[in-house]
């Protein structure tokens, strides 16, 4: 087993189960009470953190830094139960969340933030994200992150990355019609976008998250501006579809003839 | 004259798949709407069939071929895409979003100079620009967009255009592509014919709630005949099956699970977004995520025990108030 860096790319989306509004204000589009919605981390780059933490596990030596671009104070509540999962050190970039901003200005920033992370080997780098997010699911910031880096060993919607005793790295990725390519590459460098993986969420552990917030508020006391001003990415309009069916509501009907009706339907 | 360029790759057996053709209808309108050169390129083992499959498009044909473009690798197929958009000097790329180009093309934006938009959802010209439709939040809301930086490259959704249709026999011209990779593709592990899973070209959609697993009426769960209602109705109708994200996630929180779903079968926020003609949803509740799942059915329908179901209310096209066991179990009894 050889020792790995693993940096996360992941950033936080509103809570799945709030209701989403876009509005318009003077600096572009953004929801409705953004800053008001209750955050997580994004589903997918969840997935990766606890990939990557269970893989440093296995591979003694081996660091998890976990890179976020987002307004420091909501990411600040969001590590409060994320630095539970999981041991890693945080590297912030204050700026917006927003499924709205440009995936590369994204990408171009969470690179100079990786570029600058000390005692980082690129040599050792297994760079791990979600293959897309709950807000702007371009699917394409952890390639372009990867592409500035120089990485391009790259695999996405990946479910399962066994490391073998050589270094090389066996990787299921999820392609069309429930199928996946299997796909050897020979070490690290590499690039990884997670789909769910196979690991189910880590309990929260109280210890573990004393320990990460010890070295992970400074980071955050800290984080710098981010500037994501160099897109020419324009959008004209945003609104949330409209469409509402007219439900018809069948009850009080005997089951047979309810099985019939969609039988019925099912063949037509 | 400006150039739009459209890039495909071929599939297993040479021919390129629907969501190509649908991207090259769109290719098509865009570079005639703006008055550029449409061009295409082609990336595959052998690309002869394919590029006679869209001969009468009328554009100049690229293609790179060998067997280090037989299968979707990022390196391999990014080095192609930028020969080719280079070759051409594009200012635009249109290309489908296929999981192979989902993962390549978006290194291609940064090789060229360029940005990248990905899964649109539309694509026109308008008043001499091209503008694009995507989703944002997860199929929550829908952006129209526009660009001034070039090269701009785009993949598009598949069932979003119509198909282009017009073989004849084209002219090829190959570009010859160094690939430098460690990577190595050993094959494909795919479902088996009567594995339940989402079928991209199924017609019908049954979603399994976490109501399946439950507590029923006698104060027993009974997932072994939830099992047994669900695969005989996917069997006999070759369905794709999906799941709301709560029946998936159940096994952590010490739930009895229906054995053959997994993360793969989700649907909604934090799964796929499918798209079939029809959907029937049984035992599910409405939260907002699961909104997103049923974005893109046609006709939907649901069974649940609840007439006020938020799932259903609004957003489907009949509800039927029963026992979901009941019904499906009388429902498998029909199709026989």
């Amino acid at each position: 087993m050889s020792e790995l860096h693993i940096v996360v790319c992941g950033s936080i989306v509103p809570d799945p189960l709030q209701t989403l509004a876009p509005t318009e204000g003077p600096s572009g589009w953004a929801l409705k009470n953004e800053m008001m919605l209750p955050a997580v981390l994004d589903p997918w780059a969840g997935h990766a953190l606890f990939e990557a933490a269970a893989l440093a596990k296995a591979n003694p030596g081996s660091r998890v830094w976990l890179v976020s671009l987002a307004p420091k104070a909501k990411l600040q509540q969001v590590m409060m139960s994320v630095s539970q999962k999981a041991p890693f050190e945080l590297v912030v970039a204050d700026g917006p969340a927003s499924g709205f901003t440009d995936s590369f200005e994204t990408a171009r920033v969470l690179a100079e933030s990786i570029k600058g992370i000390a005692g980082l080997d690129t040599g050792k780098l297994l760079l791990f994200g979600g293959w897309q997010s709950a807000s702007r699911g371009s699917g394409a910031v952890m390639q372009m992150v990867g592409e500035i880096l120089g990485v391009t060993e790259q695999f996405q919607g990946v479910d399962k990355l066994a490391v073998r005793d050589d270094g090389s790295m066996e990787v299921k990725e999820r392609i069309e019609g429930g199928a996946y390519q299997i796909s050897v590459v020979s070490g690290a460098p590499a690039v990884f976008g997670w789909a769910t993986g196979e690991l189910p969420e880590p309990p929260n552990n109280p210890q573990t998250g004393m320990q990460n917030m010890q070295k992970n508020m400074p980071a955050l006391m800290q984080a710098k501006p981010a500037d994501l001003s160099g897109s020419g990415l324009r959008l004209s309009e945003v609104a949330v579809p409209q469409q509402r069916r007219e439900t018809r509501v069948v009850k009080d009907v005997p089951v047979d003839d309810m099985a019939r009706e969609i039988v019925e339907w099912l063949k037509a | 004259m400006n150039t739009v360029l459209f890039l495909a790759h071929t599939e297993c057996d040479g021919t390129l798949h629907k969501s190509a053709l649908e991207a090259l209808t769109a290719a098509t309108a865009l570079a005639g709407g703006l008055g550029h050169t449409l061009v295409v390129g082609i990336i595959g083992a052998e690309v002869t069939a394919a590029a006679d499959s869209v001969a009468q498009c009328g554009a100049r044909i690229y293609g790179v071929s060998g067997p280090a473009f037989a299968d979707g690798r990022y390196a391999s197929d990014l080095a192609a895409a930028e020969a080719v958009a280079k070759a051409c000097d594009a200012q635009i790329v249109v290309a489908p979003a296929t999981s192979r180009f989902s993962r390549a093309l978006p290194g291609l934006a940064v090789r060229l100079g360029g940005r990248v938009d990905t899964h649109l959802s539309g694509l026109e010209a308008a008043d001499g620009q091209p503008v694009a439709r995507r989703w944002f939040y997860r199929q929550r809301m829908e952006g129209t967009l526009t660009r001034s930086e070039r090269p701009w490259v785009l993949t598009l959704d598949s069932g979003c255009a119509e198909p282009f249709s017009g073989a004849g026999k084209a002219e090829v011209e190959a570009l010859a592509v160094d690939v430098a990779t460690r990577t190595t593709v050993s094959g494909l592990e795919c479902p088996s014919a009567d594995q339940q899973t989402i079928r991209p070209d199924a017609r019908v959609l049954l979603v399994a709630g976490a109501g399946w697993t439950k507590k029923q009426a006698d104060g027993a769960v009974h997932v072994d005949a939830a099992e047994e209602t669900i695969l005989t109705f996917l069997n006999a109708t070759k369905s794709s099956l999906g799941s709301s994200k709560s029946l998936v996630d159940i096994s952590g929180e010490g739930h009895a699970v229906i054995s053959f779903l997994t993360h793969m079968h989700q649907v909604g926020q934090t799964g796929s977004s499918p798209r079939h003609a029809k959907g029937l949803a049984t035992c599910c509740h409405g939260e907002e995520p699961h909104v997103v799942g049923w974005r893109f059915i046609g006709e939907r329908r649901a069974i649940n025990t609840d007439a006020g179901c938020g799932w259903a209310q609004g957003k489907c096209d009949v509800l039927y108030v029963g026992d979901a066991f009941a019904v499906m179990k009388k429902v498998n009894e029909l199709l026989g």
